[in-house]
């Protein structure tokens, strides 16, 4: 399932309320993304995330689907926010959950990727030298990339 | 008249969000904003910016009709 949230979320409620009455699953692995005070040097006090709702959310449902296809997970749950974020604030929320831990493991670190450098979201810092958009670093890419190279196989 | 609509720095450079034009085609669409604003013209032909048509990405010059809505979205920041 995919979230778009335009209020604050809590990590630790979202993640009780995904592992409660499992039993089929013996491993979630969750990871919480959140916001950071500074970029490359830059102080940051503010982020502001623009969002296309309908199709922002249409394609993080796309990439859920790759990651069901790609990895032997029972469940998925992104949730992720848009608007006004301050500093040390939750921003994505991710949780998989698998029969065991290795597919679990790889399946976040695989959404994670994809989220970073496809899902629709544009970000833009605030902070004493003023405003700048901010896009997905070389790094990303070549996270993402380590999913299709063979690298990882 | 379709309905456009810019995001992320896009939606700063055109200064607006949304607005109703009337285009034959995507190409078409991309010529009258750049004859009105040619720094949002070279910005909507550069890298990374995509348009989507009814929450499909889209490529080449489809034709468009009065109830379609087209979106310029630029390189994206996730997570």
């Amino acid at each position: 399932m995919v979230r778009l949230e335009a209020e604050a979320i809590d990590p630790g409620v979202l993640l009780a309320d995904f592992c409660r009455g499992r039993e089929d699953v013996g491993a979630v692995v969750s990871f919480t993304g959140l916001t950071r005070g500074q970029t490359d040097g830059a102080a940051v006090s503010r982020l502001s995330l623009d969002a296309y709702a309908g199709y922002t959310d249409k394609v993080m449902a796309d990439l859920e689907t790759e990651t069901r296809a790609r990895f032997d997970v029972l469940d998925v749950l992104v949730a992720h926010r848009w608007g006004d974020l301050t500093v040390g604030e939750p921003i994505v929320f991710v949780a998989v959950a698998a029969e065991h831990r290795r597919a679990a493991f790889e399946a976040a670190d695989f959404l994670m990727d994809q989220l970073k450098t496809r899902a629709p979201f544009w970000k833009k810092e605030t902070g004493p030298d003023g405003e700048r958009w901010i896009e997905a670093r070389p790094q990303d890419h070549a996270d993402a990339a380590r999913w299709t190279t063979g690298d990882t196989e | 008249m379709a309905r456009v609509l810019m995001f992320g720095a896009l939606q700063e450079l055109a200064g607006w969000r949304e607005r109703e034009i009337d285009a034959a085609s995507l190409d078409a669409l991309r010529a009258l904003l750049t004859a009105e604003d040619a720094a949002l013209g070279d910005r909507l032909a550069g890298p990374g910016v995509f348009a989507v048509i009814n929450k499909d990405l889209v490529r080449g010059d489809p034709p468009l009709s009065a109830d379609d809505e087209v979106a310029f979205v630029p390189p994206v920041s996730g997570g």
